[in-house]
């Protein structure tokens, strides 16, 4: 479903150009939940960013669904791949009410019976017709993520791309959020492709997982192994078992730092 | 740990006059603490920020308490003069961010020895500063002693941020959401400086935090807030028994990379949780 | 004022539809501006100033344009409350009439000078490159130089009259109002929301006037207020100069400059125009400040 073969992505020029993404390669198969772990600075993100079409400066090869992909992206691909972005409070316009932020896909693809829609998504995501006319700002953190994750179900996409969809919300809406997106998957059969820093998060949503370290893959793993912790790699390893909680002997043990 | 008490808080209330009314933030909070790991735990809006700002004078808040006393000596009705003398000297605050808790135009040498500029003491503040970049296990001390806020990692500004507030020696470090900011493996070598500071210099440390995981494997013992008010109090080595319904269903929503679930529980939420008396473990269970 | 179940259709936090959303945001903003007492005043002034206008011919008790010699000069008197210019004319009428004048400058200039700054602004923020390069700097030749000198200049090439005058004065006036819009537009432009509007795969104008202009127009419309003081200051400017309003149309700067050969003896001829130009710019720059507290998510 997504093909991603030798990807870079460079930011800045001369001294300050960072190679964010380093020869990556990924394939996510249909129907798929697929993960990509990482620390700041891995580029998980930004592996992302660059399959959505938000980052420009990109090498390598993407294809999704099969297509190969350009440097402009077309309103189909756009119909076909959506995004959810990590941040409810910053990725809703302050100044549109929901209804606006439902329809505007609609208007922009030319779509006709809007009312009808915009209702059967916010129903989707659990919430009822009385947020239709409501601003952001007077909504909570986790209905805001659900009026993103409606947002990018309006079109019917086949993939959503997930950027630590609930790193900003508290671990009890978590939960409903992390529910509400497996419903989703069962009933549409959609692919994820999930961004988190939190192993538990991913070993939770995801059946297979990527760990990148400094824009480079570190290794692909199951899920299913996460909890016997067989890891190949040192610093999975390290990242699997810090994220158990704190131990102080543990932390000797780190390298790096 | 000694079993003198150094904080002891009876009762305490915060309230916010706001324009749709009163919002009480804090209600009724009694904890007492030795030099210690204390956790306070809770989710937004829990009040677990509001009461770490209350204990040092900081909230915007309206303060009531039966007791609050730091030492013998009364943290209420203090002018600013005392609070000085108190804030960064006895008692200091580590907040979340160290990208806004850092002065960006001072480097962090120089706000280091501005820091410890009270303390007297027979080596010099620079000398003192290094020691302290040391401390919290800072590779090359006088590369960060002269360096800008900008040009430190995350981690590395909040070691810096801590060192600063260990330069007048605290007997009691506020530390909210220290390393929520900071990526997991960077999140324990903090806290494992945290942690050897409290043993080594018997210093008491108030945790608050989000993250019911990592105050289980860190702290000592445990206070629970919801809508402000403290729901349990337990040993954090027993979080897994603890018995009141909003502590169990935190633990049960959380994902576990070791004990994969179908499906997460979702928290039900009892608004008598906010108004019901404190259940307190009974006293054989407290260290 | 506003009855009980207006009053909650207005603040309803589920509203019903698009247009109770929009009000209920609307008088959310009102109810901020009407507890700053200063900016009711502001608020108060500009009322007053567009009540004059309109129903000049009603309050003014001279005619404005023609006076009768005999009564030239005279001190403020029950029959003439400001007193009388040179030519015998009511300078309380005067002033009166005024307001019109220095109205239509004001207006006119507010929005024809904002939506081009605007429009420049944003366009030159969000697409960058050589645009932002070409649009910047152009903004720049005409920041170099000071805003009245330059006016003057235009005024004094187009010639004298009142349209002349506010072409002279939009030109010289939008390109601060592109500044702010681009500073606007360049910390919006890489927002999560900027970002999720390209993925519903609308193109760049969509974005520009959907998403990114509602974020600039706030601060743009503080900023216009603050300037109409110096709006008027210019217009006056113009007027005193001879560039403005052609006579015996009344205009409050001309009026300064017409009494200033008798400004020691007949003082009043030039003091009043100028008290109601002091007026006026305090008026828009209180309601400017009232609306900063309403309008501009950072002064919160």
């Amino acid at each position: 479903m997504i093909d991603i073969d030798k990807l870079s992505v460079v930011f800045g020029e001369g001294e300050d150009r960072v190679l964010a993404v380093d020869q990556f390669s990924l394939r996510v198969e249909a129907g798929e939940s697929f993960g990509l772990v990482g620390e700041s600075g891995s580029g998980k993100s930004t592996v992302l960013r660059a399959v959505a079409g938000l980052v420009d400066t990109w090498t390598g090869d993407m294809g999704v669904d099969g297509a190969k992909l350009g440097r402009k992206r077309s309103r189909d691909f756009y119909a076909k791949v959506q995004m959810v972005f990590q941040d409810p409070f910053g990725s809703l316009h302050p100044k549109h009410t929901i209804d606006r932020i439902l329809s505007e896909t609609l208007i922009v693809h030319g779509l006709d019976n809007r009312e009808a829609r915009v209702r059967a998504v916010l129903e989707q995501v659990q919430l009822g017709p009385s947020f239709r006319f409501r601003y952001p700002h007077q909504l909570s953190g986790g209905q805001r993520q659900r009026i993103a994750i409606a947002r990018a179900l309006v079109l019917n996409p086949r993939i959503i791309l997930l950027d630590e969809p609930t790193s900003a919300l508290d671990v009890s809406i978590q939960a409903e959020i992390l529910n509400l997106l497996d419903d989703i998957r069962t009933q549409l059969g959609v692919t994820y492709l999930l961004v988190s820093h939190d192993l538990g998060v991913v070993a939770h949503m995801c059946n297979r997982f990527a760990v990148m370290r400094q824009g480079r893959l570190v290794e692909v793993a199951e899920s299913g192994h996460l909890g016997t912790g067989v890891l190949s790699h040192a610093y999975s390893r390290q990242l699997l078992l810090a994220s158990k909680g704190y131990d102080r002997a543990l932390v000797d043990t780190f390298s790096d730092l | 740990m000694t079993e003198t008490s150094i904080l002891d808080v009876q009762n305490l209330n915060v309230r916010f006059d706001t324009p749709k009314g009163e919002f009480h933030a804090v209600k009724d909070v009694s904890f007492t603490m030795g030099r210690e790991k204390l956790a306070i735990v809770g989710e937004s809006g829990s009040g677990k920020t509001q009461t770490g700002r209350a204990i040092l004078g900081l909230t915007q808040g309206r303060i009531t308490a039966d007791r609050m006393t730091f030492h013998n000596s009364n943290l209420l009705g203090l002018s600013p003069k005392a609070w000085r003398e108190i804030r960064g000297r006895r008692i200091a605050m580590v907040m979340q961010d160290p990208k806004y808790s850092l002065n960006p135009v001072m480097t962090i040498g120089d706000q280091l020895i501005e820091a410890g500029q009270r303390h007297v003491g027979t080596v010099s503040p620079r000398q003192r500063g290094l020691e302290m970049l040391e401390a919290v296990k800072i590779r090359d001390p006088l590369r960060v002693f002269r360096a800008w806020p900008h040009e430190l990692s995350g981690g590395m500004g909040q070691r810096a941020m801590i060192a600063m507030m260990l330069m007048a020696e605290p007997e009691l470090l506020i530390a909210d959401e220290p390393t929520s900011a900071l990526d997991v493996t960077v999140r324990l070598q903090v806290l494992a400086i945290l942690d050897d500071l409290v043993k080594t210099r018997n210093m008491g440390l108030i945790f608050i935090s989000h993250d019911l995981n990592l105050v289980r494997t860190f702290a000592d013992r445990v206070l629970i807030m919801y809508g402000g008010r403290v729901v349990e109090e337990l040993p954090a080595r027993d979080l897994y028994s603890a018995t009141h319904p909003y502590t169990r269903g935190l633990l049960a929503c959380a994902p576990e990379v070791d004990n994969p679930k179908k499906r997460l529980a979702i928290l039900a939420r009892d608004p008598a949780w906010a108004d019901a008396p404190p259940a307190r473990q009974p006293a054989g269970g407290r260290p | 004022m506003i009855s009980a179940s207006f009053r909650n259709w207005l603040l309803s936090d589920v509203p019903d539809s698009r247009f109770q959303a929009r009000m209920g945001r609307f008088y959310l903003g009102w109810l901020t501006f009407a507890r700053n007492p200063l900016a009711m005043l502001g608020l108060f002034i500009l009322i007053l100033l567009i009540v004059m206008a309109i129903f000049a011919p009603w309050i003014a008790p001279h005619n404005p344009l023609w006076g009768d010699l005999p009564d030239r000069l005279l001190p403020p008197s029950g029959k003439f409350l400001l007193g009388t210019d040179d030519q015998g004319r009511d300078i309380f009428s005067r002033i009166v009439f005024g307001a019109r004048t220095t109205l239509y400058i004001i207006g006119l200039v507010a929005v024809t000078a904002a939506p081009i700054g605007l429009l420049i602004g944003t366009t030159a923020g969000y697409l960058g490159g050589w645009v932002e390069t070409a649009l910047m700097r152009l903004t720049d030749a005409f920041l170099a130089y000071p805003k009245l000198i330059l006016a003057l200049a235009f005024a004094a090439a187009l010639g004298a009259g009142l349209e002349n005058a506010v072409l002279a004065i939009a030109i010289t006036s939008w390109p601060p109002y592109a500044r702010i819009a681009r500073a606007e537009t360049l910390t919006v432009r890489n927002s999560d929301y900027v970002a999720a509007a390209r993925m519903t795969g609308a193109g760049p104008l969509r974005i520009l006037f959907g998403h990114i202009m509602p974020m600039c127009i706030p601060s743009l419309i503080v900023r216009v207020s603050l300037d109409m003081a110096g709006i008027i200051l210019i217009a006056a400017g113009l007027g005193f100069l001879g560039l403005g309003v052609a006579p015996p149309q009344p205009e409050w700067g001309s009026m300064v400059s017409e009494g200033r050969s008798q400004i020691l003896e007949q003082w009043w001829v030039c003091t009043y125009p100028g008290i109601a130009i002091c007026i006026v710019s305090l008026g828009f720059n209180l309601i400017g400040d009232g609306l900063r507290d309403v309008l501009d998510p950072r002064g919160k």
